[in-house]
């Protein structure tokens, strides 16, 4: 088996990962940079490089532009960067096994930084798995890519900054909008204005995203608010959708594309398969693991930094890179612990300020309760095709768990590990036994990570060859 | 259901542990008229029994298992009779392949002692017959011992039918109840389970990979080992092949399930913590599995391996389970140490255990399974 051994190995080459990178290049130490991106950015910055020499770059937007020094500083650092590359294993101890180029191979490291960030938090609704829904995510991956907007007319759906900031985008790429339905519920402003005090000092953010609404505002296309229920309807892809509105308006419109986001959560299952303590955010509804005031979870020299130690953005991720980086080398012995602290203590000021906004975030863009109760005939695990209504049948059979209800039904047993379905089930458990959804639990991880070919696997077995 | 004047909920029979062997005794014993309650630590099937491959195979077993693994499998075919559904058992066949022709010897030999035995149902197949029977297997392999009455169930079917079966025929299941304790009181057990307590005249120990710790309880010291057997679950396929197959000289089992996914096992080991309950998969060692499928089934290298887990359970010393009464505690009957293949013994040791409790006797085969022969004698007992 091919095996290497690096100072610190860090998963992912987003703002976190990079930043961390840069950060522990610096003081000395070996670092190996895996990710499944073919070149740096992460998702925020996915192909700045690219796109960094053209004019699109101005059409995406100043955050994204920002990208560009960090990808060359990061080049420039001398870490080992492997991209393409699918990290699928994780062992305490610390131990990764990786595949690349149909090869998989093993890395030992003395410290392990997981910057793997966030994911789009998953919206089953009737209609959902049709061709022709995706999610804006998804649809922004293309835009910044391939420069690749939907030829038809797309509705949006969903609620949070992205949903905004695609349709600026695509407008300033050329597209069209059929009608933006906001499922932001009523009310809301009131309940994030008492966070809006420790935010002051990031009001420009708040500003640009008026900005984007006054600009959304003008281009003339419906926005629908406070909209409750959707369903996509067609038979072989999405022909129609229907929707309804807090306060009963009802709609039934032709659809060829639509786009659905209710916010981000952190991508949890390495944490979650390496037996890292988590905790619930309860406004996001969602899992993040228990860190220190350095990123270092409850697993020794196991650190997670970006999107994944908690929803923060770009500049956030960067600050949590660069301060878990700082930790490992004192750790390892590069610099005294004092100097460390002293380091940190700047980045730390400037990571408060960066997540001084966010109270506020999470509660404006807190996930309305329909996410997480989709009507019975909804598929709710893609993977096995598994309905909400299967799902609550087999809740009330005594009082299983996740992981009972996944032997019961399948549901959680596909590629995806349960990435689609996991807080949905959690909640439709926690609706029928009428007890907490944190209290409910997550399935139970099972490795790999990423899905690994049985050829891959077998590349393990084979005596490592002479160099 | 005895109440025997106590505060304690009184029962003929308490059976710790809610796998399959478990739950396949209690079943019996409340067919056959007793009050039986089944003691969970965690829920059904949590461990061996909802980790397993399934397998439901005669060929190749220690003969001293193969006169009740045969009535196990006449009891597979009629299983819907036994427990309401079929498992989604299917009798395709399982195969032992050799890959050379210096495999083959040992499968002839295996073939001429069974028949010396009056067994015929393990048969040698050329490659001609093996080819016709899993045209996706690779050229190179040369022929195979087969039992064509052999093949799986899925496990998940299978824990529900048993335990609605059990529910049905009156059988309390207790979950998230670890027992603890257990004394004397009277000619019962007294079993404490944190807060709670239960009685019973009887107890069934089939704790797999925790019996050991149970008989201790009762003063039963047991030598016992654990295994952590890894099984790769793969993305779903079109159909691929039909059969169960093993293969001479190498860790592997490879089927495919009803939903199409390829499921590997062949009791490569992982590493298990009985005190967490955990195990863990060694990815260095399975990849020899996923090796050996590939190497068999040269169109599997592409296939995506969706999920791979180990189960904890009991293994002895001679790879033979411990079925019968503890020859110490009166009223204790230990069912364990199933090795890696207790799967297709299921039904008819949920019936032995029957016959030891309600006539103290069996007309069944299973003196090579006493439990004496792994305990030290006790020098003050």
């Amino acid at each position: 088996m091919s095996s290497h051994h690096t100072d610190l190995l860090i998963v992912g080459a987003g703002p976190a990962g990079m930043a961390a990178a840069v950060t522990a290049r610096r003081q000395g130490l070996s670092v190996r940079v895996v990710d499944d991106q073919a070149a740096p950015g992460g998702q925020i910055w996915r192909g700045i490089e690219t796109v960094a020499a053209t004019p699109r770059l101005a059409r995406l937007g100043e955050a994204y532009g920002a990208g560009a020094g960090s990808a060359l500083a990061f080049r420039q650092s001398g870490a080992i960067y492997e991209p393409g590359a699918q990290l699928w294993q994780i062992e305490p101890g610390i131990r990764a096994f990786v595949t690349r180029d149909g090869r998989a191979s093993s890395v030992t490291a003395d410290a392990l930084v997981l910057a793997t960030g966030a994911q789009e938090r998953p919206v089953p609704f009737p209609g959902w798995t049709l061709p022709g829904v995706l999610t804006v995510g998804a649809a922004q991956i293309l835009l910044k890519t391939s420069d690749a907007i939907p030829d038809k007319p797309v509705w949006i759906a969903g609620c949070g900054p992205l949903p905004l900031l695609y349709m600026t985008q695509l407008l300033a790429a050329g597209g069209q909008i059929a009608g933006f339905l906001d499922t932001t519920p009523r009310g809301r402003l009131g309940a994030s204005l008492r966070h809006l005090i420790q935010g002051l000092s990031q009001v420009g953010d708040l500003a640009k995203g008026l900005s984007w609404d006054v600009k959304l505002r003008r281009a003339g296309f419906p926005i629908v608010r406070y909209v409750t229920e959707i369903v996509a309807e067609g038979k072989e892809r999405i022909e129609r959708l229907r929707y309804r509105t807090a306060s009963g308006q009802s709609g039934n419109v032709p659809a060829e594309v639509l786009l659905v986001h209710e916010g981000v959560v952190p991508n949890v299952h390495a944490t979650l398969s390496l037996g890292c303590k988590m905790e619930w955010h309860a406004a996001q509804q969602c899992y993040r693991p228990s860190l220190d005031a350095w990123g270092e979870t409850s697993q020794p020299r196991i650190f997670v930094a970006g999107d994944g130690a908690g929803i923060g953005g770009a500049q956030a991720a960067e600050l949590r890179g660069r301060i878990a980086a700082l930790r490992i080398a004192a750790q390892l012995g590069r610099i005294s612990e004092g100097k460390a602290e002293e380091v940190a203590g700047g980045e730390r000021r400037a990571l408060k300020r960066a997540l001084s906004l966010r109270p506020l975030l999470d509660a404006y863009y807190a996930p309305r309760p329909q996410v997480f109760a989709p009507p019975d005939e909804t598929i709710v695990c893609r993977c096995e095709e598994v309905t909400a209504g299967d799902l609550r049948a087999q809740a009330i059979k005594g009082r299983p768990g996740p992981n009972q209800l996944k032997a019961f039904t399948r549901a959680g047993m596909g590629p995806c590990q349960g990435r689609q379905c996991g807080y949905t089930i959690a909640h439709i458990l926690a609706a029928a036994q009428n007890r907490p959804v944190e209290e409910v639990g997550f399935y139970r991880i099972r490795p790999p990570l990423k899905p690994v070919t049985l050829g891959e696997l077998a590349s393990l077995d084979e005596p490592e060859q002479a160099a | 259901m005895r109440q025997a004047g106590a505060r304690e909920p009184g029962f003929d029979v308490a059976v710790i542990g809610g796998g399959l062997h478990g739950m396949s005794a209690a079943l019996n014993l409340a067919r056959a008229g007793k009050s039986v309650v089944v003691l969970e630590k965690s829920w059904t099937g949590r461990h061996a029994s909802g980790a397993t491959a399934a397998g439901v195979r005669t060929l190749y077993r220690d003969l001293a298992e193969v006169p009740i693994s045969m009535e196990a499998m006449d009891m597979w075919h009629g299983i819907a009779g036994i427990v309401g559904d079929d498992c989604g058992f299917h009798a395709h066949g399982q195969l032992r392949i050799a890959e050379t022709d210096e495999h083959m010897p040992a499968l002839r030999q295996r073939e001429d002692r069974m028949r010396a035995l009056g067994y015929d149902h393990e048969e040698l197949i050329g490659a001609n017959e093996l080819r016709r029977l899993v045209p996706a297997l690779s050229p190179h392999c040369v022929g195979a011992l087969i039992a064509r009455r052999d093949g799986a169930a899925d496990p998940h079917r299978t824990i529900m039918a048993y335990r609605k079966a059990c529910e049905a025929a009156g059988v309390t299941i207790v979950e998230g109840c670890g027992v603890e304790g257990a004394e004397r009181a009277g000619d019962d057990w007294l079993l404490a389970c944190g807060e709670r307590s239960v009685r019973a005249a009887v107890v069934i120990n089939a704790a797999g990979a925790w019996a050991a710790r149970m008989a201790r309880l009762f003063g039963d010291e047991i030598a016992l080992g654990v295994r952590a057997s890894m099984m790769i679950a793969t993305e779903r396929l079109g159909p691929l092949l039909e059969p169960v197959v093993s293969v001479v000289g190498r860790s592997l089992s490879f089927k495919q399930s009803d939903q199409g996914t390829l499921v590997i096992g062949g009791g490569l080991q992982g590493s298990a913590d009985l005190d967490r309950e955990r195990s863990t998969v060694d990815f260095a060692n399975l990849a020899k599995g996923a090796r050996a499928a590939s190497d068999l089934f040269p169109a599997v290298k592409g296939v995506r391996i969706a999920r791979c887990w180990t189960g904890i359970e009991a293994q002895t010393a001679d790879h033979i389970p411990v079925i019968g009464a503890s020859p110490h505690a009166p009223g204790l009957f230990h069912a364990f140490g199933f090795s890696g293949h207790g799967f297709q013994l299921v039904p008819v040791v949920g019936a032995i255990l029957t016959d030891l409790v309600t006539e103290g006797a069996t007309r069944r085969a299973i003196a090579a399974f006493a439990p004496q022969r792994l305990m030290q004698e006790k020098a003050a007992a």
